[in-house]
């Protein structure tokens, strides 16, 4: 099986030839180009290179084309604060709240930092085609304001000013629908929609369906490609139902829950993604590493619906590339569905 | 699990009726139900801080911590209180221990709200800190000497910014200033072994487990 046949048969709930896995790499590829992860970032060429680089080396199912999410408050006034040894991080938040009700959101084709990750996306999908996923990625309406406002001030807006809360879901979800559709233009199949937010472990479930939940909705019908929520480590059983009925195909977890009490909430509805800890992994041995990828697909892979990957979406720049490269032989071991009469 | 670093054991007020009707109060914002909880308590503000919102937000965080509440809870809870202490105090803390100057920061991030709600919970038990923001390494370390800081609460919300508590720790003790360092939010949460690595005295899973950590270094120090 292809790459592409592997993940689609697996996101229909069927079992594929082994358990799809997707090595969330956003910054190895500097390393692999001996380049700051600042310089990488600022061509799309480097990042066309370091996907492509590191697909042949581990031998995963996905191209990544997440550059880092502080692009987005980019977008929307704000910077970015590179560092040497981890994600670029969003600066202080350019929006207040004052602001919201004269605020416009920008219009893509106008950032030339989102313009670049087209750029790689276009590269990208040219050089795998239909072989690969190339996964595109948005931060979510509901999410997003943690940079836009301050996660403080975001709680504030939430509480104590409703009417500028719903009319920074309707232009931020208008951006997002915007962002998504121009990177599956670009060459995207699917889009990973971050909404950390949806999480009950960040946000109480009430307040997510008040405002969360239809901004997803709302944002899933106006993106014209498959979309699969991201929940950035955080816990999902009490929102299950929710992500199933936004219109997402699938659900990235963190480690707080048991993943095969997740996988039976979301079997027949949502494939699952998860859930191998990133921050942990920077100090796995090898028995830890076969352990911990065995763990996993014990607990999720039987019926297909699930893909191998970290619970965060981004692996850490201190992972060593031995534990990455164990992962994928792991993955690739202890993952396969053939000649068991399959994992049910 | 909280402990009150100035009265004693707070975990002994953890399932007082006030302090269960402070908790439902504060998760459901009611500020009127708050005010009336603390009238007829018949306590001074500082003991009402210390015998009721202290192991209230305590309570409110181990339910956060098992997944019970969610941090938007959390939050207003503190917020919360803070407007309480505020009304009551006036914005003053009568409660100064000068014996051990408390600083809380944040490494190289602007994502400040693990470091507000540390906040909200050193107000809420009336002990006094010093708001160093969100400063570099050096910076912190400069502050920590000049100001004589014997405990450094750092938050952290990204890997990179936990990884510096390193260069803190290590320049702290070249430069042989004895300063206790306790650290909390999500990458220490994700590995409990990553505060050891950086060199931290103390990690905390929960906001008001602050309070917990502060009577651990007391004991520590007496």
């Amino acid at each position: 099986m292809t790459s592409m046949e592997r993940v689609l048969t697996t996101l229909s709930h069927r079992e594929p030839d082994r358990v799809p896995l997707f090595l969330l790499l956003s910054l190895h590829g500097a390393r692999e180009l001996g380049l700051t992860i600042e310089k990488y970032f600022s061509r799309a060429e480097h990042v066309v290179q370091g996907q492509l680089r590191m697909l042949e080396r581990y031998g995963h199912d996905c191209i990544y084309t997440f550059f880092h999410a502080s692009l987005e408050a980019e977008a929307w006034g704000g910077c970015t604060i590179f560092r040497e040894d981890g994600p670029p991080n969003a600066g202080p938040p350019p929006v207040t709240a004052d602001a919201i009700a004269s605020l416009t959101p920008p219009r893509v084709e106008d950032v030339p930092c989102l313009r670049r990750v087209l750029e790689a996306q276009r590269a990208l999908r040219q050089a795998v085609g239909e072989a690969v996923p190339v996964i595109g990625v948005v931060m979510s309406p509901f999410s997003l304001p943690v940079m836009q406002l301050g996660f403080d001030h975001y709680l504030d807006l939430m509480f104590d000013r409703p009417d500028l809360m719903q009319r920074l879901m309707e232009l931020n979800g208008a951006f997002c629908a915007d962002w998504a559709n121009a990177q599956l233009a670009a060459g995207a199949h699917a889009i990973c929609y971050f909404d950390p937010l949806a999480s009950p472990k960040l946000i109480d479930p009430l307040l997510y369906r008040r405002y969360g939940a239809p901004a997803a909705q709302k944002a899933m019908a106006a993106i014209s490609g498959p979309t699969a929520t991201h929940l950035a480590s955080g816990p999902c059983l009490p929102v299950v139902d929710d992500l199933a009925a936004s219109g997402t195909m699938m659900v990235g977890v963190g480690g707080e829950e048991e993943l095969a009490a997740v996988k039976n909430a979301c079997r027949g509805r949502l494939t699952v993604l998860g859930n191998l800890n990133g921050v942990e992994m920077r100090s796995w041995d090898e028995g830890a590493t076969l352990a911990a990828v065995k763990g996993a697909i014990d607990a999720a892979a039987p019926g297909g619906g699930f893909i191998l990957s970290d619970q965060h979406g981004e692996i850490p720049w201190q992972v060593p590339e031995a534990t990455l490269r164990l992962i994928g032989e792991a993955a690739r071991e202890f993952g396969s569905y053939t000649g068991t009469g399959g994992r049910d | 699990m909280a402990t009150s670093c100035y009265s004693g054991n707070a975990a002994d007020h953890l399932y007082s009726p006030p302090v269960l009707l402070l908790e439902a109060a504060l998760v459901s914002m009611d500020r009127l139900a708050v005010r009336q909880i603390y009238d007829h308590s018949g306590l001074s503000p500082l003991s009402f801080c210390e015998q009721v919102i202290a192991p209230a937000l305590s309570v409110i965080g181990e339910k956060w911590d098992r997944g019970d509440l969610s941090l938007s809870h959390v939050y207003m809870s503190g917020r919360v209180c803070e407007e309480f202490m505020e009304q009551v105090l006036g914005g003053r803390s009568d409660c100064v221990d000068e014996r051990r100057r408390v600083a809380l920061a944040v490494l190289e991030d602007y994502h400040l709200l693990g470091k507000r709600l540390v906040g909200f919970v050193l107000k809420g038990a009336g002990v006094p800190y010093l708001d160093y923001g969100t400063v570099s390494a050096q910076e912190l370390v400069r502050r920590v000497q000049r100001d004589g800081v014997r405990v450094l609460l750092i938050s952290a919300l990204m890997l990179p910014s936990a990884l510096k508590v390193r260069e803190v720790r290590d320049a702290l003790d070249r430069l042989g200033v004895e300063c206790r360092i306790v650290v909390g939010g999500a990458p220490f949460r994700l590995d409990p072994a990553l505060h050891r690595e950086v060199g931290a005295d103390l990690s905390c899973d929960t906001a008001s487990q602050v309070l917990l950590a502060l009577g651990q270094l007391r004991e520590g120090e007496s």
